[in-house]
């Protein structure tokens, strides 16, 4: 579960999170929707851990642990992962070693057996193919060369392998066309269960059709102005988020 | 002292050797000799020199080089086991080195090819123009010596340098090794540099490759930290032969290898290609000189630095095209990575073309580690210490991605290539 309380964050000195409160229970998706310029974006790498923004007030835990006391890759080992809304390219790391590299160290973070070469070909061609990704992709540079919607899908099949317990999806839909937007939100949805949850964060109602969520939350000027079920998000679609926004304060 | 003065004075204790040691020297005196003259006459290079502006020699200089002991069994071989145990976990053929003497004992000859010590079977090439090349032809006792029949693939040879200084005395040795592969011959050559203390490790290389011959020289130097790496490698390349090189520089307080390939027959191709891996107070230069002199031929070269501390890499590499060489291709890109706002990187291009028809282009790019990329592998679980390390070998294995070895050597190698990295840049970054 994670329970975000009060959290205020600046960047460059600037607040840009003002007090956000937010719980995603394990097995639940939520959706975080706002205008531009709300925090979105910040959220996601506060609770991810990258450098250069600065918490100055509130907490954030997943399953009970302190995530803002970890550096990056000791968060992603208790479960959390992060989709990028911009994959990042790595030219001269294959994608075979970068992603079994990845789960074998947080694996072996965890105390559990790595796998070897074969182990994990086996089971990312067994994802792959659940994504429609085809086989070389393995063998290429890490999203080098990679289509928009590769690279998403790039990212939703380290999100299968890796097994998270809390997926945060950064704007996973920018960019993508129907057909990839399916298949990205298939991936989501197979993940669904008991121990998964996520926060899919999106300016769109669209990948939300795809991806129906348990709750939506508003996030305006750095915090949760309003949350309902899967229908604010179609309320924000027809009204605007201008209107919403007002209408909450 | 004005660093003339000191390359002078240091020259002169290289000299009073060569009078000590001149009766025992194989090989024509008179070649000898002429090296001496140069020697006498110019000293060590200073950097005054343009091809030396961005290396000073001072450090070395201001070293007194005791000469190895004369019976090299003499030496202590308390470091032996430990340098063998860093060889790559290999049954392969090798040429065993120590302090600049073949040592039959540590040594297996491969079957394939001929192999005589310089010591046995000396015969010094024409002088050179460099300095280096003359204090070597002056001082040089004792060198690998490799024929090769036409047609015949030799398959892998190791050969290895181990040094050490001699009861805390810096020792100074000059190998001159002789490669020669007749037409169409193949040969993977793996040279180690290892050593412990304070040493100069001042080898020539000779090699002549017959038309359409192949010779792979991988060359791994992995010097002490506090020794001195001054190589010279001089290769003519007959008609679709084929000289393709890697140089990874880690070890040493300061090295300089200098390459002079001269393209002689018409679709001869040479790669050049090289990684130094520098840290702390650590100087490297990789100098070049490729000369197309026949038409069709290919050169690349693709230099790689990883600088951290204050550490100083340099690149010189100049491309000469001759009147006629047409078609001639060169490629030449040297790339740093800069690891601490202490390190510097010394990059100079030259290209002299007398050849319409050419198609030649050279690079340089500067940079420092990518926040994004660092970010993007932690975030999939990956510390960060080795997030550096991935993205620093993902940026070597570019200029190592060229290089060809044998099917049943290529996993060894390449195991034993990773990790001299991985543990170069553990060594750097700590």
């Amino acid at each position: 579960m994670l329970v975000i309380n009060n959290l205020h964050a600046k960047i460059d000195n600037k607040p840009i999170l003002t007090g956000l409160d937010l719980v995603v229970p394990t097995g639940e998706i939520h959706a975080i929707m706002g205008p531009n310029g709300a925090g979105k974006s910040t959220l996601s790498y506060v609770l991810s851990g990258r450098a250069g923004y600065e918490v100055t007030a509130g907490t954030a835990t997943l399953d009970g642990q302190d995530l803002l006391a970890l550096p990056p890759n000791e968060r992603a080992a208790l479960g959390l992962f992060l989709a990028f809304q911009y994959p990042v390219e790595l030219p001269g790391v294959g994608n075979a070693n970068f992603l079994r590299t990845a789960l074998n160290a947080q694996l072996r973070a965890r105390g559990e057996a790595e796998l070897d070469a074969l182990q994990f070909l086996k089971r990312a061609r067994a994802e792959m193919k659940r994504l429609a990704m085809p086989d070389d992709m393995l063998k290429r540079n890490v999203n080098v060369g990679f289509s928009g919607g590769e690279k998403k899908r790039n990212e939703v099949l380290q999100m299968a392998l890796l097994k998270p317990r809390l997926a945060i999806l950064d704007e996973t839909d920018s960019g993508l066309d129907i057909d990839a937007l399916r298949i990205v939100a298939d991936g989501v949805n197979a993940q669904r269960g008991p121990d998964f949850s996520a926060l899919v964060i999106t300016h769109y109602q669209r990948v939300l059709e795809y991806i129906v969520p348990d709750r939506v939350h508003v996030l305006a000027s750095g915090r949760i102005i309003r949350s309902g079920g899967p229908e604010l998000a179609f309320e924000l679609e027809r009204d605007g988020y201008a209107q919403v926004i007002a209408n909450a304060a | 002292m004005s660093e003339t003065d000191l390359m002078q004075a240091a020259s002169a204790s290289f000299l009073a050797r060569f009078e000590g040691l001149k009766s025992r020297l194989p090989g024509d005196p008179a070649v000898r000799e002429a090296a001496r003259e140069r020697v006498q006459a110019n000293g060590l290079p200073n950097r005054g020199l343009e091809a030396w502006k961005y290396t000073s020699l001072r450090p070395l200089a201001e070293i007194s080089f005791a000469e190895p002991l004369s019976d090299a069994s003499e030496i202590d071989p308390a470091h032996v086991p430990g340098f063998m145990a860093l060889l790559p976990d290999f049954d392969l053929p090798r040429l065993v080195f120590l302090d600049g003497r073949f040592r039959a004992d540590l040594s297996v000859l491969p079957e394939l090819a001929s192999v005589a010590n310089f010591a046995v079977a000396p015969r010094l090439g024409p002088t050179r123009e460099g300095p280096l090349d003359a204090l070597n032809t002056m001082l040089a006792e004792d060198g690998a010596v490799i024929n090769l029949d036409p047609g015949v693939d030799a398959g892998t040879l190791l050969l290895v340098n181990l040094a050490q200084d001699t009861a805390g005395r810096p020792v100074a040795f000059h190998p001159r090794h002789r490669i020669r592969l007749a037409a169409g011959a193949r040969l993977e050559l793996v040279e180690i540099a290892l050593g412990e203390g304070v040493y100069l490790h001042n080898p020539v290389f000779e090699i002549e490759l017959g038309d359409q011959a192949r010779l792979t020289h991988l060359r791994v130097q992995n010097e002490s930290a506090r020794a001195f790496h001054l190589a010279s490698i001089h290769a003519q390349l007959g008609s679709g032969s084929v000289y393709d090189s890697f140089t990874l520089a880690l070890g040493s307080r300061l090295s300089r290898v200098e390459m002079d390939v001269r393209l002689a027959g018409s679709g001869a191709a040479a790669h050049l290609n090289a990684a130094q891996m520098l840290g702390g107070e650590q100087h490297g230069d990789f100098t070049t000189c490729v000369r197309h002199q026949a038409k069709s031929c290919a050169s690349r070269q693709t230099v790689k630095n990883v600088l951290a501390g204050h550490s100083r890499g340099v690149f010189q590499g100049r491309i000469e095209v001759a009147r006629g060489a047409d078609k001639t291709d060169g490629y030449q890109m040297n790339q740093a990575l800069l690891l601490s706002p202490d390190a510097e990187i010394d990059s100079k291009p030259e290209l002299e073309i007398f050849a319409d028809d050419v198609k030649c282009s050279h690079g340089a790019t500067v940079g420092a580690l990518d926040d994004d990329q660092i970010f993007y592998l932690e975030s999939r679980g990956i510390d960060e210490k080795t997030a550096r390390s991935i993205l620093v070998r993902a940026f070597i294995a570019e200029a190592l991605d060229h290089l060809t070895l044998a099917p049943d050597s290529e996993a060894v190698i390449r195991a034993y290539l990773d990790a001299r990295i991985e543990a170069g840049f553990e060594r750097i970054a700590a």
